[in-house]
């Protein structure tokens, strides 16, 4: 045995790396050329890639825009070359994004398209400051003020065109004000008493009460009536909560709120149209179709489907046994369903058990059917959320006196929502993907479209580019929100930062 | 089996023991299924006194502390904190819950908020404090446990040593007149497991109510006014803790003394 016993006399400093391993070559001799068989692999996939971009990129970029039918498209492109026919788009691309909406073609209607084109320009509105928190309150009232200046310029007319150059000079000067002071001097005037301008989230709670007024018309006190259900519900509740206890204030005001809707809003909105008569020219639910269509279910869906979600994993989780057996057996049942049975009870039985007469809305079937298949899935996705937390987070939030719903709002569900962020998203794009389905109970949705538009003569038989425009703006959809998702995780990422 | 050694000596002159009882505990039973857990158990604890209870792994010691703050229920007998009993009635449950502050092993703090928030939570949300308040006295407190700097971070970003520092500072924000401690060093590297005690010993020269259950003898025989060695869900032998070690009873507790010292 030689001398084992060893001092370092002094401590090694940081070295940089070596350049073979960092920068670009680094990355492609990692990545790329690691190694024989890997370089091989690599340039066969490269000239394979290029093989398919070759055959495909001659055909997307064929200067077809302007023909006017299939016929045309042949002479502009040539005998015996083969490429898109991109003129069906050009001619049809309005009817794959608004369905048979009023454009003033027919009869006596006037063009009504700009009605789900503010409708969902204020979803955009409304959703931004619920999916981002580092857009400023300043700049949300300048996209609304923004949004509504220009509806009314569009709308024109002498008030119509005052309103909405108002609406934009105050776009403009919020706007202005908002990027001429940061943000630290912004805190302070606010810590020094300056009035903030109010929450942007009261126009998210009110955009639900607007959007299905815009898109199917009608007089607007219907909305505000149904808006005052929910006020009243909340007084009621702030009242009655000190007399009779907190639970029985809940049920009394829903109770209120179900009477109010039911048997109070059709005469509060017949009066007030007889005082004040204001409304939109109505369109029936089977004009609504492509996209349009699509959207409407989608987000209608997705936004419903979450809260739902979300209680009935609870109810799933809970202690009281009939809450759980109910929970369970709704989502078993629903989860052991086929969408397209759900979409054909929809559409076809649910009439036979309504009394005869009455006229339940097609797109508000659909709708409920497919808010509450989403909402089956999204059970089980935060169920999944809910049991990967660990158990001394119930307790520590037990141990500090937080009451079950307390406890559930502060502590469980941000961390539970949190893990299941990708198995939401990924329900959320598959929700929309399915809205195609309702093209088979005869809603007219892109796909069904389609159908419509290749039975025309002129573009008789034409299937890759509409399927290709088609797949375009849903890869345009879920792409956002699978890329919205990867932000979330992000942001909302604790350790080890 | 602990050498951990405090630097800092408590001085147990600063350590009163009232004749008001903080909890009574009166000929308590649980069983787990069918197995049974606790043992008539009967303990009266006074305000300002520190317990350590100790034991194999097994004996019941956490379940015994979990059932004070109704972590777990007990089916017999009667446990009465600050002169509430509990009972299934919820409203005191969550009385006593605000009483009795708890540390765990193995932390719990909430992950997805900062140190600061995970102080302030409770006095907002249970005891509806002001927002800055809340805040003032969490910097108090987290200045205490000496982590002041760490306020705004994620708990994630903290050794174990200052995560349960934190979720000291964040059970005292709640000011309970009684601290649970359920293994608090269990989880933790010798050199944490020292700054850890420290902050108990200092919170014990403060006059809190404090039950302990740990295998550091060390702080037992620094802090403790009394010793508890449970074993089969039964209290076994208790004592003050020089005659605890120096001279035990049962056979068990020498058995037991024996393995760890």
């Amino acid at each position: 045995m030689s001398d084992m016993s060893y001092v370092r006399s002094e401590m090694l400093p940081e070295r940089a790396p070596p350049a073979s391993s960092v920068g670009f070559v680094g990355w492609m001799r990692q990545n790329l050329f690691n190694g024989i068989v890997n370089s091989i692999l690599t340039i066969v996939s490269l000239v394979l890639i290029a093989m398919v971009a070759m055959a495909i990129v001659p055909w997307i970029f064929s200067p077809t825009w302007n023909g006017t039918s299939q016929n045309d498209c042949r002479e502009i492109i040539g005998a015996g070359h083969h490429a898109a026919c991109w003129g069906v788009i050009n001619d049809r691309w309005e009817q794959l994004l608004f369905g048979f909406y009023p454009n003033g073609t027919e009869g006596d209607t006037t063009d009504q398209r700009w009605r789900p084109i503010v409708a969902f320009a204020l979803l955009f509105v409304a959703v931004t400051p619920v999916l981002f928190s580092m857009i400023s309150r300043r700049m949300n009232w300048v996209l609304l003020l923004a949004v509504l200046g220009l509806t009314g310029l569009y709308l024109g007319g002498a008030a119509g065109m005052i309103l909405g150059l108002a609406l934009l000079a105050g776009a403009a000067f919020v706007g202005f004000k908002a990027l001429s002071t940061d943000k630290d001097a912004r805190a302070a005037e606010i810590e020094a008493g300056a009035k903030r301008l109010p929450n942007p989230l009261i126009f998210s709670a009110i955009f639900p009460f607007i959007a299905p007024w815009l898109l199917w018309g009608g007089s607007i006190w219907l909305p505000v009536g149904a808006a005052l259900g929910f006020v009243i519900g909340y007084f009621a509740y702030s009242i009655l909560s000190k007399i009779v206890g907190s639970l029985a204030g809940i049920i009394l005001a829903v109770v209120a709120s179900i009477v109010w809707w039911l048997f109070l809003t059709g005469g509060f909105a017949s009066l007030m149209d007889a005082i004040l008569p204001i409304g939109l020219e109505p369109v029936e639910s089977r004009k609504f179709g492509g996209f349009m269509l699509s959207i409407t279910i989608g987000v209608v869906a997705i936004a419903c489907s979450l809260p739902i979600g979300i209680v009935l994993a609870l109810g799933r989780q809970s202690d009281l046994m009939i809450v759980k057996a109910l929970c369970v057996g709704f989502i078993e049942f629903i989860r052991g369903v086929p969408l397209i049975t759900l979409l054909f009870v929809a559409s076809t039985l649910l009439n036979i058990f309504m009394p005869p007469g009455t006229n339940f809305d097609i797109i508000l079937r659909v709708l409920i059917m497919v808010t509450l298949f989403a909402s089956a899935y999204m059970a089980e996705v935060i169920r999944g959320g809910l049991a990967a937390l660990p158990r001394g987070q119930y307790e520590a939030a037990d141990a500090l006196g937080l009451d079950y719903w307390k406890a559930q709002r502060l502590i469980i569900m941000p961390q539970a929502l949190k893990i299941s962020i990708p198995g939401i998203v990924s329900t959320f794009i598959g929700v929309f993907k399915d809205t195609v389905l309702v093209s088979i109970i005869g809603l007219l949705d892109p796909l069904g479209l389609s159908n419509a538009i290749r039975a025309d003569q002129a573009w008789n038989g034409l299937v890759w580019e509409l399927y290709g425009f088609i797949a375009l703006l849903f890869f345009v959809f879920c792409f956002s929100m699978s890329r919205y998702s990867m932000y979330l995780e992000r942001r909302l990422r604790t350790d080890h930062r | 089996m602990s050498s951990i050694t405090l630097d800092h000596h408590a001085d147990r002159s600063k350590m009163a023991v009232s004749d008001e009882v903080a909890i009574e505990i009166r000929n308590m039973n649980k069983w787990y299924g069918s197995f049974h857990v606790l043992r008539d158990i009967d303990l009266t604890v006074y305000q300002g006194e520190r317990i350590v209870i100790a034991g194999p792994s097994g004996s019941g010691k956490s379940t015994l502390i979990r059932c004070i703050n109704r972590l777990e229920e007990h089916q017999e007998g009667q446990i009465i904190v600050d002169g509430t009993e509990l009972t299934s009635d919820l409203k005191n449950v969550d009385k006593v819950r605000s009483e009795v502050g708890m540390v765990f092993q193995h932390f719990n703090l909430f992950p997805h908020l900062t140190i600061l928030e995970n102080c302030t939570l409770a006095p907002i949300w249970v005891r509806k404090e002001p927002r800055k308040e809340a805040e003032a006295r969490a910097m108090h407190f987290l200045e205490k446990v000496k982590i002041p700097e760490q306020a705004h971070k994620y708990p994630g970003m903290l050794s174990g040593g200052q995560q349960q520092r934190v979720a000291i500072a964040r059970s005292l924000c709640m000011m309970p007149r009684i601290m649970l401690f359920d293994e608090p060093t269990s989880a933790l590297d010798p050199e944490m497991i020292k700054e850890v005690l420290e902050t108990m010993v200092e919170l014990a020269e403060e006059g809190m109510t404090m039950l302990c259950v740990t295998h550091e003898m060390g702080f037992a025989k620094e802090v403790a006014n009394r010793v508890i060695f449970m074993d089969a869900g039964q209290i076994v032998e208790q004592n003050e803790p020089e005659e605890f070690f120096n001279n035990p009873q049962s056979e068990r507790t020498k058995l037991f003394l024996s393995q760890i010292l």
